[in-house]
């Protein structure tokens, strides 16, 4: 057996043990930490695997919140069955993007800008339709439903193993894609689309696979955040900041690693709810000392490991992840 | 093979090709020669599909192929080593091998193809697990064919591919191309060399501001006054 594998299984035997020693609040931590490596692993998937940067990637997350939220709300729908109607719209939106700036050759930075504009435009248009509670939000009746799994109602134990398996799926997910055929032809795409272009890959087929696997992983994250929380705000969860906290796992972690994303949760989240203590207990009520803390910490970590943590850290556990 | 016929292209405004028109036999080298600018690799990416003609039709194997992307025209047989090396840095030598080989048409015969460029290209097999990027450029030379042969080609164009090699590694590419061809391999090479590239093609034309102005055996040319004053500098 090989090294990671060994290591990867005591990883996962550890998790699954852990709940036991853990109390309400730090399990609901852990649940954070899972959903934010698996979205995470979404982005990473158009950014690490093809090269497609998304800087409004909370478009898909907050679709798949609204729209399962609300077939819940209004209909009573499952949201196991309201999980495919929020892949389908985020497979359509993305699709719509990806065909409008393939279509117009639109790359780059202008496709990052294109995928905020897009994001903002779910904000603003969110936050005026009535049917899903306008600025006001959409409220996921609470009381009474515990322990209905197939509606997603539980505590932070039961999201705990929901949000792990979750991330775990997608690293597997995206284990096997790396190793696959369209795994090469994002790599190609990534590395030079000219030069893909020249042997022969269907770069706007490579690029739109890319942004639709992403968006339909992005959507479950949706589902899940929502009937977790309960509640889901246009404001905050299509808002640039949303987008820009999916992001930060998968850079700190390595950009194109599998693990990195993984690995960038479990450093990120902590951080951040550490901060949230250590500036309370420090005294420092100043609105935003959390964030200046945080922000100085992003920018010691990307100051000693610019390439993301894993690449540096894979080398001195002796782990021989394929190369990004 | 593959025949062109008053091919026009424009960048916008600017015209890059201007009536091309050119014959490709089956197991011929055809070399395509001219100054920079000249329009050669705008030639190059034109019958590629990489860019689309204002005019004129392209055939390759008796199909019309005018304006087909690229990703097709690569499927029909007909592959290109693009200018300037273009190999996927941060990817392995292995991993760029493998990107060579998922058009549709060879991708059941990945793995024999693979071993097949290993043998023909020992220096690679020495080299599978670094980062092409850290390869020599001549390696990522030997690379950017490797990866064009996973394909299966039947006809190959190379776009100056001893560019920016030293001396003994061009003679070693074009011995190279010319191997190939003994195979069986039909090639267009567009060279900068372009003495040794006449010797090697059985027959050229020299392209000036994007359009044919001389065409002939690659001896002829080499004799030719014309050719010998403006490339060979005699």
């Amino acid at each position: 057996m090989r090294r990671e594998h060994l290591l990867l299984g005591l990883l996962a035997a550890a998790l699954l043990a852990l709940p036991l020693a853990l109390d309400r609040y730090q399990t609901s931590v852990l649940v954070l930490v899972f959903l934010s490596a698996y979205v995470g692993q979404a982005w990473n998937v158009m950014m690490g695997f093809a090269g497609l940067l998304s800087l409004g990637h909370a478009l898909y997350v907050g679709l798949g919140a609204y729209v399962s939220a609300a077939l819940f709300v209004h209909f009573g729908v499952s949201p196991l069955i309201g999980l495919l109607a929020a892949v389908a719209v985020c497979v359509g939106v993305a699709m719509a993007i990806g065909a409008l700036s393939f279509q117009f050759r639109i790359e780059g930075v202008y496709f990052a800008l294109l995928t905020i504009a897009f994001a903002e435009v779910a904000r603003i248009g969110f936050d005026h339709l009535k049917w899903t509670g306008g600025a006001g939000g959409l409220f996921l009746p609470v009381a009474g439903s515990d322990g209905q799994w197939w509606n997603l109602r539980g505590g932070p134990l039961f999201f705990y193993y929901v949000a792990l398996a979750m991330a775990a799926a997608a690293f597997a997910l995206c284990a096997a894609l790396r190793r696959s055929k369209l795994g090469y032809q994002w790599l190609a795409v990534r590395e030079d689309a000219e030069a893909a272009r020249a042997v022969g890959i269907d770069v706007t087929r490579a690029r739109m696979s890319a942004v639709v696997v992403s968006a339909a992983m992005s959507a479950l994250g949706g589902v899940v955040h929502v009937f977790y929380y309960n509640n889901v705000f246009s404001a905050q969860i299509f808002d640039m900041t949303r987008s820009i906290d999916i992001m930060l796992a998968p850079i700190i972690g390595g950009i194109g690693t599998l693990f990195g994303p993984i690995l960038g949760a479990f450093i990120l989240v902590p951080l951040g709810e550490g901060l949230i203590f250590a500036t309370q207990a420090l005294g420092v009520n100043a609105p935003g000392a959390k964030a200046v803390f945080f922000g100085l910490a992003l920018m010691i970590i990307i100051f000693l490991a610019p390439n993301g943590i894993w690449p540096s850290l894979r080398k001195r556990l002796g782990i021989g992840e394929a190369k990004p | 093979m593959l025949s062109v016929e008053g091919l026009d292209l424009f960048y916008g405004d600017a015209q890059a090709l201007a009536g091309v028109t050119l014959d490709v036999p089956q197991g011929a080298i055809v070399a395509i020669v001219g100054a920079n600018g000249a329009g050669k690799t705008s030639l190059i990416r034109a019958i590629s599909g990489m860019l689309k003609p204002a005019a004129g039709r392209i055939r390759f194997k008796g199909a019309d192929i005018t304006g087909q992307p690229s990703h097709r025209v690569c499927n029909l047989g007909l592959g290109q080593v693009a200018e300037g090396r273009q190999v996927f840095p941060s990817l392995t030598v292995r991993e760029n091998l493998l990107t060579g080989a998922m058009l549709p048409r060879v991708s059941a015969r990945k793995a024999q193809n693979y071993d097949r460029m290993l043998n023909l290209f020992p220096r690679l097999r020495e080299r599978l697990g670094q980062a092409a990027g850290t390869l020599s450029g001549g390696e990522q030379q030997m690379l950017a064919i490797a990866r064009c042969l996973m394909g299966e080609p039947e006809l190959v164009m190379f776009d100056e591919p001893s560019l920016g090699l030293a001396p003994a590694l061009v003679l070693q590419v074009l011995d190279i191309v010319k191997r190939l061809n003994g195979e069986g391999l039909t090639c267009v090479l567009v060279e900068q060399n372009v003495a040794a590239s006449l010797k090697l093609a059985s027959h050229a034309y020299v392209l000036e501001n994007g359009a044919v102005t001389l065409s002939g055996s690659g001896a002829a040319l080499l004799e030719d006054d014309r050719v010998r004053r403006a490339y060979l500098g005699l």
